[in-house]
């Protein structure tokens, strides 16, 4: 039987602790001041300071009580879908809102058990169409639709 | 009478054009993210405040608020044809909901609910109306001492919404507070946790923290799972119940309303905790218990008359004292904000067209519900054949132009990405996130208000417990967390004998 016996609680422990070190770490520059004449640092210690101790409880219990494992089926959808967020992201700007979306879409639905290429693709020009309507002419959004360096008149 | 002539000032605001539009804008969005499940109205609010910017206020709460009571009436046609909760809220509803469905009864189920649900609207309407006056009156007599403790109460209030362990949940509550003090301080200047970053010098936006967490990590985990959907029914006949039926759920209704009513009211409280306390109350009360789980009427009745009035009557703390209770009511403190209204107990007194105005338009809403729910159920059940693969994607593109609008900003897109791989951590160490957008809002506010009381007190802590206000919420507090612990205590003792005989 290994140590850590419950590792939601463990990871949970270690993940709160981590913040507040981070906290009182990234923070011990910022002038505490009084309880009366309190400074900016004040609230921001006093947090991580709690965070750590609830953190090590945390890390206590779980050698201490037992729980169920921590299941990953599959580490796709997590990878997939953010990718897919920050490719927006990136090119929303220097290729314009259309090719933004497209790409979004077609990355995005490759995450699905069931994906298929012609559909994905179908359902990203369409989405295209709509956003570039509600968004691009409808709302006045500040993004470029086409990609700029093919010239917007 | 007060009350009627506020009512009346409300129906006036409420029934211009534009407002009754924007209202059944929200309700109609609501229905629809009820239905789909996968989706909720913490991410779709959030999807949709930066185009309130261009809305008058009182149409932009108006349509935000229909977004979240009208869900409730979706998620339960969702609950009752797919058995599949269409909003968390509507968990219970699928128990007995569902099994009437198979029973050839879905149309008389879908009734129940949505007559369950317009009661409990209409008399939660008229609740909002009449307690959010007095306590707002109350609430003005609060000093940074009672605020502070009103916000502890608020908080750990919360925690017993949340599943699982109170020690995790408060935690989320503290990691929410350290979220939200990133950024400028108010009082000195200075930058906290920006790293020189000139998009963390404002903080964090709500909307991403909100996204992340709720939205991106939801769709993370359900395609994790291999979908399974099936539609019971494709033709919803025999909407009409009998009169032997009405008699039979009316009780429920009522009882629910008053439950949800009530719970709703309670930090900490909402839709969720009032279906689920309904639930086992109509059991229990039941004369004969063993036909719930076999397509009970009450078991449909008493959880969506709930649900709803949980929904409509959450409103109160936000309005009359500024605290939010549950998530989704954080995200209307944003929406206040964005139109630079502090929520509070001065909102009544400064723009009582808006507070009237909103409450007026819960009522309006609820009708357009009933229209929207039965007559035009065959929309709603071909909307549930769209397969998530389609689905998730848009919603996926939304969130993103909904992020990016917010500042037209690229950085906070970046951000919620990063918000939603935490969001998805959170659900495999099973951390409910809830409590920790609460805490997110709430954090400058408490820090403000902690820093007040004690500059007034010169840094005397006992500050909190010789004001008779301050100290009777933190005793409430107190005791609240005492209640949760014991249980909790006795059965880690429990498990610990267990091991120990074994």
């Amino acid at each position: 039987m290994s140590l850590i016996r419950n590792p939601k609680d463990f990871g949970s422990g270690c993940l709160f602790a981590g913040f507040g070190l981070a906290a009182v770490i990234l923070g011990a520059s910022y002038p505490v001041g009084t309880a009366a004449r309190m400074g900016p640092g004040y609230f921001p210690r006093a947090l991580g300071l709690i965070l750590i101790a609830m953190g090590a409880v945390l890390i206590l219990k779980s050698l201490r009580t037992t729980g169920p494992a921590i299941t990953i089926p599959t580490l796709k959808p997590v990878f997939v879908v953010l990718a897919s967020v920050v490719v927006f992201g990136l090119a929303v700007i220097p290729l314009g809102l259309v090719l933004a979306t497209i790409l979004l879409i077609v990355v995005s639905s490759t995450a699905s058990h069931e994906f298929r290429w012609k559909e994905a693709l179908v359902a990203s020009v369409v989405l295209a169409a709509f956003v570039v309507a509600a968004f691009g002419y409808g709302l006045n959004l500040q993004l470029p639709i086409l990609p700029p360096f093919l010239g917007r008149s | 009478m007060d009350l009627l002539s506020n009512l009346a000032l409300g129906l006036g605001v409420a029934f211009t054009f534009q407002n009754l539009f924007y209202c059944f804008v929200g309700v109609l969005l609501g229905t629809l993210i009820g239905v789909l499940p996968g989706i909720g109205p913490v991410p779709t609010i959030a999807m949709l405040l930066p185009i309130t910017y261009a809305l008058p206020p009182v149409s932009a709460l108006i349509m935000l608020a229909g977004i979240y009571y009208g869900a409730q009436y979706g998620g339960s046609t969702t609950a009752i044809l797919v058995n599949l909760p269409g909003e968390s809220s509507s968990v219970v509803t699928c128990i007995d909901g569902y099994q009437m469905a198979r029973r050839g009864k879905a149309g008389k189920a879908l009734s129940v609910a949505a007559l369950g649900s317009f009661i409990a609207g209409t008399f939660a309407t008229l609740v909002v109306a009449a307690f959010a006056p007095p306590l707002a009156e109350f609430a003005l007599k609060f000093g940074p001492a009672e605020y502070f403790s009103l916000m502890v109460l608020g908080l750990l209030a919360a925690v017993v919404l949340a599943s699982g362990s109170l020690l995790k949940a408060i935690a989320m509550i503290v990691l929410g507070l350290l979220l939200g003090i990133i950024g400028t301080d108010v009082n000195s200047g200075l930058q906290r946790f920006s790293f020189g970053v000139a998009e963390l010098s404002d903080g964090i936006g709500f909307v991403v923290v909100a996204m992340g967490l709720f939205g991106f990590a939801e769709i993370i985990v359900n395609l994790e799972q291999k979908e399974h959907r099936e539609v019971f029914t494709d033709n919803v006949s025999g909407l009409w119940l009998k009169w032997s039926e009405f008699k039979e759920a009316l009780p429920a209704i009522l009882r629910g309303t008053g439950i949800g009513s009530v719970l709703g009211i309670l930090p900490g409280g909402g839709a969720m905790l009032s279906a689920f306390a309904a639930y086992t109350l109509e059991k229990k009360i039941a004369k004969d218990p063993s036909r719930f789980g076999k397509g009970a009427i009450q078991g449909v009745a008493g959880p969506e008359s709930a649900n709803n009035a949980g929904a409509q009557t959450s409103f109160i703390p936000l309005l009359t004292l500024g605290i939010p209770p549950n998530a989704v009511m954080a995200l209307m403190v944003g929406a206040m904000t964005i139109h630079s209204i502090q929520p509070g107990p001065q909102v009544m007194t400064s723009n009582p067209q808006l507070f009237w105005g909103l409450i007026a338009s819960m009522w309006i809403g609820n009708v357009m519900l009933v229209v929207l729910n039965l007559p035009m159920i065959g929309i709603w059940v071909k909307l549930l054949k769209v397969p998530y693969r389609l689905l998730y994607p848009a919603i996926l593109l939304f969130c993103c132009i909904g992020v990016y609008s917010l500042q037209n900003n690229v950085f906070d897109v970046l951000m919620t990405a990063l918000f939603g791989v935490l969001g998805w951590v959170f659900v495999k160490l099973e951390c409910e996130p809830a409590p920790l957008l609460l805490g997110f809002i709430l954090g400058p506010l408490m820090e403000e208000n902690l820093r007040r009381a004690l500059l007034l007190s010169r840094g005397d802590p006992t500050v909190f417990f010789t004001r008779p206000l301050s100290l009777g919420m933190l005793v409430a507090a107190g005791l609240l967390l005492l209640i949760i612990v014991l249980p909790a205590v006795r059965k880690t003792r429990e498990e610990a004998f267990h091991e120990e005989a074994a």
